[in-house]
């Protein structure tokens, strides 16, 4: 069996197991598993981008310009670092406003302008059709090859062709594919899952062919690298090629190149439909943006090698460059390597094909046959669905006949390189309108109008055209003498301008004519209303609550029946019925058919049919159920300048609200500590007056019987005396522990704080208590650790403490018989000091209350007076005092077994 | 997100750095009929700076405190 069977069924094969694979994704993302949710997935994906031009047509261009083929991957590496940065907005963007194109988004941009669109869809398709010709030419040229050439080498030549025309059955085995996985639902927002699946399949396929030939050539044809490239260095022709010497129009080009190629990895029709319609999920870019560069770095590696190796080994000549990767393999002796590599050809150019197709047929029904069809037959009522669902598929097949007819008619006259980088340069005409609409809001429809209309009349002239002459469909003088023979129109000398190659004169003249043209319009432009809200959605596509100013576009009446009638028309009755039961839902409405729909219904309803048919049509069709008056400019900007400034407003107001709660608490508690402090004070100052006052009353009463009893005898003269100066004492010790306690609670007592020891302190205290001991004839025993405990605290407080637990114990003790401990005791949480003595005891309700304020216990009083013996203040200063060291004091008691008053302090207060 | 909108700027300055490593003239520089380890100069100062250049998106690109997803 010939070569000329086996290679065309292998291929039918290989297109069968896509088939598969994009069926099996279908089917498992119906299930809910989806595979595309997936970063790798996403990055295989964007590797549509590399073609068969990448495939076959860079080791053609490396052979006769070395390193000339690599602005063409240098430059989306270096896009993939601002992915993050743009694509993520675009996504957004996108995601927001249902946009499935490139067309609608430029369209939707500008007002959701229907004219727009048409101009973005006509340019894509006059600019990237000759890209899919290339694809499959590439496709029949390589098939030729590689029967050609294994027939040669195996000696079994057959007889003629009997398959006629290999690309034409390809076109339609993929037209085949595009119809099925890629017109499925008519929402085009909906993910193509299956296809998307299968296009990262390829994209493993052909990386993995590319790297055997690589490899097998480098390392198998000759001695690695080293070797390769030494033997290329000896030859004084190739020698050229590893230097900037080979590469055509030089630095020059070599920067539009790699500028232009940076543009179209964004904004090629099949690369926008992969990175935005396609993305699932905006995360997966953070991945995608190192791994995509990755996956060209690895594509690129051996085109160069192989290039080189071609030309050693076919020095004689007569071999296409472009032929190289599938003849390489056939020399060295291995056909089924050689037939992989055909696959991996195939893979790469059907690919393209496929998502290209794809994402123009959306645009062509969308921007180009849905307005017309629309405009003219705008009054017929029936379900639409079926029948735009056929459009697209026919437009995919008129598409893929039309690539089949380019390819027919450029024949051989080009080589694979300079049809892709005309299309390249197409599709960068459409960056300044994208790339400045999406930060200035300024950019108005007229300009991106005028700015497409200008770069693209330039592209014609200096590009396509001149390509035109080229291959002898417009007579040669067009090039060397101009058009009409006006010389400063010359296409690849513009207004005289000779210094570039053609592509850098080409893509100089054209994106400044586009830009320019954009910018000034647009620094002179008035914009409508629906152009000016589109502008804001865009600009401030991450800002919370910019959004949303779609719903000021209606105005009108529209009853929520006929709204649902509308949308039923494109999207199907079933489906329209659910979309608007889910908003219903979400948005907890509960609307009767008959009622006027809100705006944002309005809205939502326009929204989801962009998704099916594009902004533009969506508009007009909203619009031809909406009756009344659409909003006037000033109107609608009235309303959006209220509802930011109320926004704005409002944001302010809760913020001052919160700011106001809060403070209204704080004051609230601040309110509610005076207040308890205030009562404080007025118990305060009656227990002090009261208190004051009975060593008062008693003084003035001795003293009145002393002044009215002239003959007392001298015992009771004394005795009386020796009450008032007593109680004169009490009054004087009173005034200065009130005085005490006043300026520690707040807190203007001032503490000195110094390393001190604690034995010291206790010896000190019990030297000047020893005298009230002695009077009492009270025992005292002191037990301490013999050597110092230094702590941080104020020494005279401390004392001052130590001093009144021991007046305490001796006052409590009875005479004699009364004995009192002091312990000095180290625990783990500090140091302190007990004072036990056997006196009467403290009842259990008191072992709180002692430490208050003018407590004191019944007891304690001095049985020969009958006056009370201390202040009631005694204690409280101790406790302050023994806090304001971090420390805590506590009494132990029972009554009848004596009082064991302690207390406990840190070694180190702090500050 | 501070951090989200430092990567941004990182990025944007290593795209800048990356435009100017692969143009005139520095690239001029390695326009030369030499070999670098077996290789042509040019051809290995392009492969070096490819791969350096994803290293690096994919450095600034890890995941940090705070990410989604």
């Amino acid at each position: 069996m010939s070569w000329q069977w086996i290679v065309p069924l292998m291929s039918i094969a290989y297109l069968g197991l896509l088939f598969a694979v994009a069926y099996h994704a279908d089917r498992q993302a119906a299930r809910g598993r989806s595979l595309v949710n997936n970063p790798t997935i996403y990055t295989l994906s964007i590797a549509v981008y590399c073609t068969s031009w990448t495939y076959y047509g860079s080791v053609g261009r490396a052979a006769e310009t070395g390193i000339g083929f690599l602005p063409i991957f240098l430059g989306p590496t270096i896009m993939a670092a601002l992915w993050w940065q743009l694509l993520t907005k675009i996504i957004a963007i996108s995601k927001a406003n249902h946009i499935t194109s490139i067309a609608d988004f430029i369209a939707s941009r500008f007002g959701k302008s229907p004219v727009l669109g048409g101009m973005v869809t006509l340019f894509v398709v006059i600019g990237v059709l000759p890209y899919i010709a290339l694809q499959l030419k590439a496709v029949a040229v390589s098939l030729d090859v590689l029967v050609h050439h294994l027939d040669d080498f195996l000696d079994m030549r057959g007889s003629s062709n009997p398959w006629g025309d290999t690309a034409l059955y390809v076109a339609m085995i993929l037209a085949l594919f595009s119809i099925l996985f890629g017109t499925r639902h008519l929402d085009a927002s909906e993910r193509h899952e299956g296809m998307v699946t299968a296009i990262a399949f390829e994209s493993i396929v052909k990386l993995g062919a590319f790297l055997f030939v690589g490899l097998f050539v480098t390392f198998g044809l000759f001695d690695g690298f080293g070797d390769l490239f030494g033997k290329a260095m000896a030859d004084p022709a190739l020698q050229r090629l590893m230097t900037f010497e080979a590469m055509p129009g030089g630095f020059a080009a070599w920067f539009s190149m790699t500028l232009i190629a940076m543009l179209a990895v964004m904004f090629l029709p099949r690369q926008f439909q992969v990175l935005v319609v396609e993305n699932v999920n905006p995360v997966h870019i953070r991945q995608a943006s190192w791994l995509f560069p990755l996956y060209l770095l690895a594509f690129n590696l051996f085109v160069l090698p192989i290039a080189l190796a071609g030309r050693l080994l076919f020095s004689g000549g007569g071999m296409d460059p472009d032929t190289f990767v599938l003849i390489l393999p056939i020399q060295g002796n291995q056909v089924w390597l050689a037939l992989f590599v055909y696959l991996g050809g195939l893979s790469a150019a059907t690919s393209m094909v496929i998502v290209e197709v794809i994402a123009m047929s959306t645009m062509v029904s969308n921007d180009l046959v849905l307005p017309l069809l629309l405009r003219f037959r705008a009054a017929f009522r029936e379900d639409l669905s079926g029948i735009i669902l056929t459009i697209r598929r026919g437009i995919i097949i008129a598409l893929m006949l039309l690539g089949y007819l380019y390819f027919r008619l450029i024949g051989e006259s080009h080589t694979l390189v300079s049809i892709g980088i005309i299309s390249f340069a197409a599709v960068a005409q459409f960056a300044p309108a994208i790339l400045i609409g999406i930060y200035w809001q300024g950019v108005s429809r007229r300009a991106a109008m005028g700015g497409l209309m200008a770069g693209f009349i330039v592209w014609s002239h200096t590009l396509l055209f001149a390509s035109f002459a080229k291959s002898g469909w417009i007579a040669g003088s067009f090039l060397t003498h101009g058009p009409w023979g006006i010389a400063w129109l010359k296409p690849q000398a513009l207004f005289g301008l000779s210094l570039f190659d053609p592509l850098t004169h080409s893509v100089f003249w054209s994106l400044l004519a586009n830009i320019g043209t954009l910018v000034l319009i647009s620094l002179f432009d008035r914009q409508t209303a629906v152009e000016q809200i589109q502008a804001l959605n865009f600009v401030n596509v991450f800002e919370k609550g910019a959004r949303g100013g779609n719903e000021y576009l209606w105005s009108g009446f529209v009853s929520v029946s006929e709204l649902k009638k509308l949308l039923s028309r494109f999207v199907g009755p079933a489906q329209a019925e659910l979309d608007f039961a889910n908003y219903m839902q979400h948005r907890l409405l509960n609307l009767e058919e008959h009622a006027q729909a809100p705006a944002h219904l309005v809205a939502f309803a326009e929204k989801r049919l962009t998704g099916a048919i594009g902004s533009a049509s969506a508009r007009v069709m909203v619009s031809s159920v909406v009756t009344g008056e659409e909003l006037d400019l000033h109107g609608v900007m009235r309303i959006l300048d209220e509802t930011s400034q109320v926004i704005e407003y409002s944001q302010r107001l809760e913020l001052k609200s919160r700011q106001l709660e809060a403070a209204t608490c704080k004051l609230q508690e601040v309110n509610e500590r005076l207040q308890e402090l205030d009562r404080l004070k007025d118990e305060f100052i009656s227990t002090v007056s009261h208190e004051l006052r009975t060593p008062l009353t008693s003084i003035r009463a001795f003293s009145e019987i002393l002044r009215d009893n002239e003959e007392m005898d001298l015992g009771d003269r004394r005795r009386f005396t020796e009450i008032i100066i007593k109680e004169a004492e009490r009054l004087t010790r009173l005034v200065n522990q009130i005085l005490d306690l006043a300026k520690i609670e707040s807190g203007k007592m001032e503490w000195h704080l110094e390393r001190v020891d604690l034995v010291e302190i206790a010896r000190d205290a019990i030297d000047a208590t020893h005298q009230l001991f002695e009077n009492k004839s009270v025992r005292l025993s002191f037990h301490a650790p013999s050597y110092p405990v230094m702590l941080r605290a104020d020494r005279d407080k401390i004392i001052q403490v130590v001093i009144n637990l021991l007046s305490n114990a001796v006052k409590f003790c009875e005479a004699s018989i009364g004995a009192v401990e002091v312990h000095l005791r180290q625990v783990p949480e500090g140091v302190g000091i007990e004072v036990v003595d056997n006196g009467p005891g403290i009842p259990k309700d008191d072992l709180e209350k002692v430490f208050e304020k003018f407590h004191q216990v019944d007891q304690a009083r001095d049985e020969t007076m009958d006056v009370p013996l201390g202040t009631g203040l005694g204690l409280t200063i101790c406790q302050r005092i023994i806090e304001r060291h971090r420390g805590r004091i506590w009494v132990e008691s029972a009554l009848g077994q004596g009082a064991t008053f302690k207390f406990l302090m840190p070694l180190d207060p702090g500050e | 997100m501070p951090m989200m909108k430092r990567r941004k700027e990182r990025l944007v300055v290593l795209a800048v750095l990356g435009v100017l490593a692969i143009n005139y003239p520095l690239i001029a520089l390695f326009s030369q009929e030499r070999m670098v380890l077996g290789v042509p100069m040019l051809w290995f100062y392009l492969f070096v700076f490819w791969l350096g250049f994803v290293v690096s998106i994919a450095l600034i690109m890890r995941r940090q405190h705070g990410d989604k997803g």
